[in-house]
């Protein structure tokens, strides 16, 4: 090889490295660990789905890494008198085929909600509370509700704004990419189901411009296979990474992790309705002919017995936070009264005797064991907690989709759930898990123990009626004090979630879990 | 050979209709879909709505009624969870699937066979050996284990080969295939071994087997007395022998192949069929799993027929109207 040729060679080499680092500072690959099933926004509310569709649509309101409500679509809104909430819309606002954006599409995105077919779960929870929009001019409307209702804006963040053409376009053309005009950062380009999702920057959006012009989302649903991925370089960034290869990760010098205390709260359900209950029985196994857990003393003993500590730094490697009330502390309408209940098996024998059982009872506790972080081997470990002030703890853990079932039709007596805040404040816990349940309201649909105390409902009410902010906030604390002390659910921790990135780049950790490619940059 | 096959199609459709009411049965014992894809906030009116939407308000016998009446038109139902017609999303993955299988296939036969031959022909030298260890090794590691380890030698360490997915979709004569890109080419390396090497081991071990039994047979003893040069008596008397139990097994491990590569597709975010049933059974997402579940019975069907119409093909002794059951 003469000395020219190796010169050119040498030149090409470097004009194709320079060539590699330029596409590759311009395009970001992140590897998803859980399943996108539709591209239609108002499909199926579903976490991985919005995750995807809010780089594409955005909602009126919108909320930051901790779950506070940020302007969106809308700049501003405000209350007027008990019944309206007046929102000003963003002007100058274009969607990807070049339309403006005004009040028609936002009657428009309400009325397609409730619309769309076979959905197996929709986002009327979110538009249900407007009873009507009046639109006063093209970028200002008023939402009517019936009486005083302090959630909207919450409400107006947990659903995306389509194009008013799109009013009745059929999930399928969302799928297709021919319905998918947004007014987001970015628009799709490609569509792999169950595969890949590749998105393009939206250079004429509104916001922020984001720095990555195209943007690969891959599904790589197994754990080992997403962190071996990010390893052999083919992704720049992975979501959910698994609590056993988070000091690995930490270790390797090329890469490097984001963290955020997560809006799921891991708890133990409780049935506190039937007279007789399933899975307790005394320590012959004959069933006890009155439910234990009825009695405050023995919820308390069960929550004294457990190390939450420990299981943090023993079973969740120290990823998680040992939780004393519904939202990790910094959240919306959390008390500043609640702490974690202190790990004491001898108080906590005490009061087992003082109620009636000085020698303990028979109990099996149930939970899934592919839903939540290490959940089957968080049940095992309590019910070794347990088994040390006297109580003999079985432990039968399910697959999600058989559990789920089960949980609904109420056939358990004790087993461990999450419970992931939406709207970013304790409101969606209370009402949802520690309300008394009823059918026509919507309150406690997930209290499945059935828990009902009515001064927690009375605060509980009150606050759901209260707009002002500060009043509202410190009415779901005093509601969160008498749900937690009368032990109606028995916290465990509040999940942490991990991102782990090549070194070079940086992510703002959410605690909605979302993984949003707009918020990844280059450190600087 | 009519008689034969109208005879089979009609079992076939006793076979599926019985598989059909299995499934039916069985997908139901599980739960309940609405408990899985509900969101957690929505309340008893909108999962009441949710459960008319999706037809669970009705009796089983009633929605088993409805699937065979759209079954017989071709509507084998729509995904709970993806809102499109069952088969669509199942011929979408099939591409996918089909290459990693059939490439898998013709590894484990260009690798098996004539490594089995060798070992049969020379049982005792220690190339044999080592062949025969090999291939327990082959079939007793988990594939799971297997595929992390192809991952972490040569895609993390040695970086020569992408870790997961399916690389870029090719066309060539009109047939889309990411087996026609070179980058494709490189992510179906690692998965198709991991699929294949199972088989392989298999494959060495029934040739090896049956080389072994054929050539004590008479015929052989003739050939040979007859003076036919080694090279024919292997590659025509030996080889046809050993092909009928061969092609019985490799027809059967097809199918499995096609049908159950969970575990690769999973580790390697291979965007196929089984990483679809297993999604789909995790979401309980009822019709794609009695879609696909028909779908590979009747796979099995055809991959056995196929199979019977070989065994006359290579065997001049089956005739086929002979062959019952």
């Amino acid at each position: 090889m003469t000395i020219a040729k190796r010169t050119i060679g040498v030149a090409v080499a470097a004009a194709l490295s320079l060539a590699a680092g330029l596409t590759s500072a311009q395009e970001l690959t992140i590897g998803l660990g859980a399943s996108v099933t539709s591209l239609d926004p108002h499909f199926h509310a579903l976490g991985p789905n919005n995750n995807i569709a809010s780089h594409v649509f955005n909602s009126l309101v919108e909320q930051d890494e901790n779950q506070r409500l940020v302007p969106g679509l809308a700049v501003s809104w405000t209350p007027r008198e008990d019944d309206t909430w007046v929102i000003k819309l963003r002007p100058g606002v274009k969607f990807h085929d070049g339309s403006d954006f005004t009040a028609e599409d936002v009657i428009a995105s309400v009325k397609r909600v409730p619309w769309v077919p076979n959905s197996p779960s929709n986002f009327t929870i979110y538009t249900k509370a407007i009873k009507n929009i009046v639109v006063v001019d093209p970028l200002t409307i008023e939402l009517k509700t019936d009486g005083p209702y302090p959630l909207m804006p919450n409400d107006l963040s947990n659903f995306f704004i389509v194009n008013k053409k799109m009013v009745e376009a059929p999930t399928e053309d969302f799928n297709r990419l021919a319905a998918t005009i947004g007014t987001g950062p970015y628009r799709f380009v490609d569509y792999a189901r169950g595969d890949r999702i590749v998105m393009e920057r939206n250079d004429a959006y509104w916001g922020k411009k984001p720095e990555w012009k195209k943007v690969t989302f891959r599904l790589i649903t197994n754990p080992a296979a997403r962190v071996a991925a990010l390893l052999a370089g083919d992704v720049q960034m992975i979501e959910a990474v698994p609590t056993a290869d988070i000091e690995k990760l930490k270790a390797n010098a090329a890469l490097t992790l984001a963290q955020a205390a997560s809006n799921r709260l891991i708890y133990l359900h409780m049935d506190h309705q039937r007279e007789v209950t399933p899975f307790i029985a005394d320590t012959s196994g004959k069933p006890l002919a009155k439910n234990p857990l009825k009695d405050l003393r023995v919820r308390q003993a069960l929550s004294k017995a457990l190390n939450r500590d420990g299981i943090v730094e023993r079973v969740m490697e120290g990823v998680a936070v040992p939780a004393g009330q519904l939202l990790a502390d910094s959240f919306f309408g959390t008390s500043p009264n609640l702490r974690p209940e202190k790990f004491d098996p001898d108080g906590a024998k005490k009061l087992l005797a003082d109620a009636g059982f000085p020698n303990g009872f028979a109990i099996t506790i149930h939970g899934p064991n592919d839903r939540y972080i290490n959940d089957g081997r968080i049940i095992q470990t309590i019910a070794q907690m347990w088994s040390r002030i006297g109580i003999e703890a079985k432990v039968e853990a399910l697959p999600w989709a058989t559990f789920a079932t089960k949980a609904t039709n109420q056939e358990f007596t004790i087993y461990l759930v999450g419970w992931g805040s939406g709207t970013g404040e304790t409101s969606s816990t209370l009402r949802s898990l520690l309300a008394t349940f009823n059918r026509d309201t919507g309150m406690g649909q997930a209290n499945r123990g059935r828990y009902s105390n009515p001064e927690l409902d009375k605060v509980l009410a009150e606050a759901l009626k209260t707009v002002d902010d500060k009043k509202r906030g410190e009415l779901l604390a005093k509601a969160s004090e008498i749900g937690v002390r009368d032990v109606g659910i028995i916290p465990l921790h509040y999940e942490v979630s991990t991102w782990a990135m090549k070194k070079g780049l940086k992510y703002v950790a959410r605690a909605d879990q979302q993984t949003m490619a707009m918020e990844v940059t280059t450190a600087k | 050979m009519t008689v034969f096959m109208v005879r089979r199609l009609m079992q076939s459709v006793v076979v599926l209709l019985l598989m059909s009411v299995i499934v039916f049965l069985g997908v139901f014992a599980i739960g309940n879909p609405v408990d899985i894809l509900i969101s957690p906030d929505a309340d008893q009116i909108e999962r009441e709505r949710a459960i008319r939407a999706l037809g669970l308000d009705r009796p089983i016998w009633e929605q088993y009624f409805v699937f065979l009446v759209n079954a017989a038109r071709g509507d084998l139902g729509r995904s709970f969870v993806f809102n499109e017609p069952a088969l669509r999303l199942i011929f979408e993955r099939m591409p996918a699937t089909l290459e990693l299988a059939g490439t898998a296939v013709v590894i484990s036969l260009v690798v098996g066979i004539p490594l089995g031959l060798y070992a049969g022909l020379k049982p005792q030298a220690a190339t044999s050996k080592g062949i025969m260890a090999g291939s327990i090794v082959g079939f007793s590691l988990p594939t799971f284990w297997q595929g992390l380890m192809f991952i972490m030698v040569f895609a993390v360490m040695l970086g020569w080969l992408p870790s997961t997915g399916r690389g870029q979709v090719g066309t060539f004569l009109g047939l889309k295939s990411s087996l026609f890109t070179r980058d494709g080419l490189a992510h179906v390396i690692l998965p198709a071994v991991n699929l294949a090497l199972g088989n392989t081991a298999l494959i060495i071990r029934l040739t090896r087997a049956g080389v072994r039994e054929t050539l004590l047979q008479d015929y052989i003893k003739f050939a040979r007395a007859k003076g036919l040069s080694n090279r024919r008596v292997v590659g025509v008397h030996v080889f046809r022998n050993i092909l009928i139990p061969l092609v019985t097994v490799i027809g059967l491990e097809i199918g499995g192949l096609i049908a159950f590569a969970v575990v690769t597709e999973s580790i390697f975010a291979w965007p196929g069929m089984g990483k679809l049933i297993i999604d789909s059974i995790n979401q309980l997402d009822r019709p794609v799993i009695v879609a696909y579940l028909m779908m590979i019975v009747l796979l099995f069907i055809a991959i056995n027929l196929i199979v019977d119409i070989l065994y006359s093909v290579i065997d001049p002794r089956v005739r086929l109207q002979d062959v019952k059951g």
